[in-house]
C-alpha cells in the first residue's frame, strides 16, 4: 500500500527522522493560509501524488510570495499530472503540500528495502540524490553503496557510518547522516514497510541533513496490525476496479489489451496471459480467483472484468484441485446469465470433476467454446476477438 | 526413490484442528501411505485430545519425542506462522513445510534470520519449504500439502516451481502423456522463503531415480538465474524450463507477493535467456512443458 509524501514524512517525524515543515492542502486558500501558517518567504507547492517524477511533470514548484502561492496551488491543483510512473492519461491533482524552502548544499539518496538474496534488510545509499535511482542504478551501479542488516543486529552505527562516508558526507555532519539511517531503519521496520526511500536526502548550508521528499509502500500482509497505516490509504489514488476485486478477494491488475482473463493461482494466471500474448492476443486484466471459488467470487469477477470497455472476449482457465471443475463451472454459468454476457467466452478446465464441469457448460445452452489446453485456449479467443 | 520424503516419513501437522488444517489432513491421510504418516498434531489448548485418529500434542517438541516424526505441515494462520516456523526449528525437525499464505514479511524476514543463526552456531539445520506453497508430494507414497493427489503417478521426472496451479499443471501433462513424477515440489510465491529452486535442483540431481526435470519460475528475484548457473556446472540431467509473466508490467504484484519486477534481471525474458544459455530447454508456451520434457528423455 502506498502513502502520500506528506504522509510519509508524518511517519519519518514519528521516528525521529528531521523534516522541513509541510502543511497538506485540499484547496487553494488552503494553500495561502498554509504559507501564513509556516512564515519565511519561500515556499515549495507540492503534489501530492501516488507516482514519482513529479517535479520534472510540473507538479513541485517554488513560490517566492503569497500571491505566487496562490497562483501556482491553482495551476496545480486539480491538474492530469503525467510522470513517467502515471501512464500517458496522468493523474489527477487533488492534494498539495505548502512546505518550508530548504537550503540544499547537496542531495544524496537513502532508502531501505527487502533484499531477497541475502534475506536482510538492504540499506542503499547514494551520491546521486533527486535523481531517478533506477537510472543511476542502471547506468551507475557502482554509485550506489549497500549494508545488509541482519534484524536482530539492526542498522549499527559502523555500517550507518560506512554508508554516509562512502556517499560524501562530509565529516561534520556525519553523526546527524548516522542518526538519520538508524531511524530511517528502525521505521522501515516498525511499520512493516516494503520500501523506505528518502530522495533527496539534503545536506543543508548549515551542515544539517533533512529529509526533502520521502516515498513508502508497506507490506500488505502486514496490515492487519497497522491500522494507523490502514488509515493513510487514499483510494483515489488507486485504480478503481482493483479495488472492487480486493473487497472480494481477487487479485486483479488491470492492463492494456482486449482478452479478459479470470483463472486460479497467480503463476496459472500469468502463464495464460503469457499464452494469449504467444498467439497474437493481448490480456486485459491479471486476475486470481484463488484456490476458494465460489459462485458469487466467479460472477464478481466477470462483472469486474466486463466493466473495462475494452474487453471483447473472456478466457477462463481453471485447473481444478481442491476446488473442482464442476462447481467452477456452475459459477460461470451463473455468471454468464447475471451479466448477460455479450463477448466471446473460452473455457478451459482441468483437473478434479473436469468432466462433469465441462458437461455442466454443454448443457447451460449459453454459446461457450471449450478448449482442452491453455493454447488451445488462447488461440480459439485470439480468433474469437479478431 | 524421492527427494526430502517418502512412504516412512512421520509428520506432525501444526494448525491441525483449523478448518484448512482439518480439510487438509483428511485428504493427505487418504492418500497412498498416509494414514501411517501423518503421525501427530499441535495444539496447545488441545492436547491429550485427538482428531481423525491422529493424537494431539501441546507442542512440536513433545509431539515429534513421543512419534519420532521429523516432518511437520504447517497450516496455522499468518499472525502465528512464522511462530510456527520457530517452533518446528526449534524442535530439530529435519524439514518444516509451511502451506500457509499471507505471512508478513517481517516475520519470515525475522525467523529466517534466527534459523540462520542456530546453524551458524553448530545448531541442527532444518530445511524449509514455502510458506505460501502447496507442499510436496512423492506419487504413490506420500502427499504433504494441498495438492490434488489424483492428477500424479509414480515415475522418473522431477517437477519444481513456485506457482502451485502451474505445479499441478506440469504433473497433469506428464500424466497425459504417460511420465510419471518421482516428487513435484512445490516452493511458493513468497519473497522471503526456504528452500530455492536450486536446492530443489541439487536434490532431484542426487536422486537416482529421478531422470530429468521440469523447473518452472516466475518474474522477480534472482533465484531462478542462480539455480540455472548451479545446473549449468552440476546438473547431469536434462531440465525444461519455463517462466511465467512474460506479459507482467513491471512494479505491478501479480498476485504473489514475490511476483514483483523490480530491476532489469528478474523480467521472465531475462530469465528465459540465462536458462537457455545454462542448457535448459525452455519454452514459452506452457502447454508444451510435457511434450518438450519428454523430447529430452
Amino acid at each position: 500500500m502506498k502513502i502520500h509524501e506528506y504522509q510519509a514524512k508524518e511517519i519519518l517525524r514519528k521516528f525521529g527522522v528531521v523534516t522541513p515543515r509541510g502543511i497538506p492542502c485540499f484547496s487553494v486558500d488552503e494553500a495561502v493560509a498554509a504559507a501564513d501558517q509556516l512564515g519565511g518567504n519561500i515556499w515549495v507547492v507540492k503534489a501530492q501524488i501516488h507516482a514519482g517524477g513529479r517535479g520534472k511533470g510540473g507538479g513541485v514548484k517554488l513560490a517566492r510570495s503569497k500571491d505566487e502561492v496562490r497562483t501556482i496551488a491553482g495551476q496545480i491543483l486539480g491538474m492530469q499530472l503525467i510522470t513517467h510512473q502515471t501512464g500517458p492519461e496522468g493523474q489527477k491533482v487533488r492534494r498539495l503540500m505548502i512546505e518550508e524552502g530548504a537550503d540544499i548544499k547537496k542531495e544524496y539518496y537513502v532508502a531501505a528495502l527487502t533484499d531477497r538474496a541475502t534475506q536482510k534488510v538492504a540499506m542503499m545509499a547514494s551520491s546521486e540524490g533527486g535523481m531517478d535511482i533506477e537510472e543511476v542504478a542502471h547506468n551507475t551501479p557502482e554509485k550506489i553503496l549497500k549494508v545488509f542488516v541482519d534484524p536482530a543486529t539492526g542498522l549499527t552505527t559502523e555500517q550507518a557510518r560506512e554508508l554516509a562516508a562512502g556517499i560524501g558526507v562530509p565529516e561534520a555532519s556525519i553523526p546527524q547522516a548516522i542518526d538519520c539511517l538508524q531511524k530511517l531503519y528502525t521505521c522501515y521496520m516498525e511499520t512493516d514497510a516494503s520500501l523506505a526511500e528518502i530522495n533527496p536526502l539534503i545536506l543543508e548550508g548549515n551542515g544539517n541533513i533533512k529529509a526533502l521528499d520521502a516515498k513508502f509502500d508497506f507490506d500488505s500482509n502486514a496490515l492487519f496490525r497497522h491500522p494507523e497505516i490502514v488509515e493513510l490509504r487514499d483510494i483515489e489514488e488507486e485504480d478503481p476496479a482493483e479495488i472492487e476485486a480486493s473487497k472480494f478477494d481477487l487479485a486483479y491488475i488491470s492492463l492494456d489489451g482486449n482478452i479478459g482473463c479470470l483463472v486460479n493461482g497467480a503463476g496459472l494466471a500469468m502463464a495464460t496471459m503469457d499464452t494469449i500474448k504467444l498467439f497474437g492476443g493481448e490480456p486485459a486484466n491479471f486476475l486470481d480467483v484463488g484456490g476458494g471459488a465460489t459462485t458469487e467470487k466467479v460472477t464478481e469477477a466477470f462483472k469486474i472484468m466486463l466493466k473495462n470497455p475494452e474487453v471483447k472476449g473472456i478466457l477462463v482457465n481453471i485447473f481444478g484441485g481442491i476446488m473442482k471443475c464442476d462447481t467452477i463451472a456452475n459459477g460461470v454459468v451463473t455468471a454468464a446469465r447475471e451479466v448477460k454476457l455479450a463477448v466471446p467466452l473460452v473455457v478451459r478446465m482441468k483437473g478434479t470433476n473436469e468432466d462433469l464441469g465441462k458437461k455442466i457448460l454443454a448443457e447451460s445452452g449459453l454459446p461457450i467454446i471449450a478448449a482442452d489446453t491453455m493454447a488451445e485456449a488462447a488461440q480459439k479467443i485470439v480468433a474469437a476477438v479478431a | 526413490m524421492s527427494i526430502f520424503i517418502n512412504k516412512d516419513t512421520k509428520v506432525i501437522t501444526q494448525g491441525i484442528t483449523g478448518k484448512t488444517g482439518q480439510f487438509h489432513t483428511e485428504k493427505c491421510q487418504e492418500y497412498a501411505n498416509g494414514k501411517n504418516c501423518f503421525v501427530a498434531g499441535v495444539n496447545p489448548k488441545k492436547a491429550g485430545e485427538s482428531i481423525f485418529n491422529i493424537p494431539i500434542y501441546g507442542s512440536v517438541k513433545e509431539a515429534a519425542g513421543a512419534t519420532g516424526a521429523t516432518v511437520s505441515v504447517i497450516y496455522v494462520p499468518p499472525a502465528g506462522a512464522a511462530a510456527a516456523i520457530w517452533e518446528a526449528v526449534e524442535a530439530d525437525l529435519d524439514l518444516a513445510i509451511c502451506i500457509t499464505e499471507g505471512i508478513p514479511v517481517r516475520d519470515m524476514l525475522e525467523v529466517r534470520n534466527r534459523m540462520k543463526a542456530k546453524e551458524a552456531k553448530g545448531g541442527k539445520k532444518t530445511l524449509l519449504l514455502g510458506p505460501n506453497c502447496p507442499g510436496l508430494i512423492t506419487p504413490d507414497e506420500i502427499k504433504i500439502g494441498i495438492m490434488p493427489g489424483h492428477i500424479h503417478r509414480k515415475g522418473r521426472i522431477g517437477v519444481v516451481s513456485r506457482s502451485g496451479t502451474l505445479t499441478y499443471e506440469a504433473v497433469a501433462q506428464l500424466t497425459e502423456i504417460g511420465l510419471g513424477q518421482s516428487s513435484a515440489v512445490g516452493i511458493g510465491g513468497d519473497p522471503i522463503n526456504g528452500l530455492k529452486h536450486i536446492d530443489v535442483m541439487k536434490a532431484f540431481n542426487d536422486d537416482p531415480e529421478t531422470d530429468a526435470v521440469i523447473m518452472i519460475g516466475e518474474i522477480g528475484g534472482p533465484d531462478e538465474a542462480e539455480a540455472a548457473q548451479w545446473c549449468k556446472a552440476n546438473m547431469k540431467k536434462p531440465i525444461v524450463g519455463f517462466i511465467a509473466g512474460v506479459t507482467a508490467p513491471a512494479g505491478k504484484r501479480m498476485g504473489h507477493a514475490g511476483a514483483l519486477i523490480s530491476g532489469g534481471a528478474d523480467t521472465a525474458d531475462a530469465k528465459l535467456a540465462i536458462m537457455e544459455e545454462c542448457g535448459f530447454k525452455v519454452t514459452r508456451n506452457p502447454s508444451e512443458m510435457g511434450k518438450l520434457l519428454k523430447s529430452v528423455l
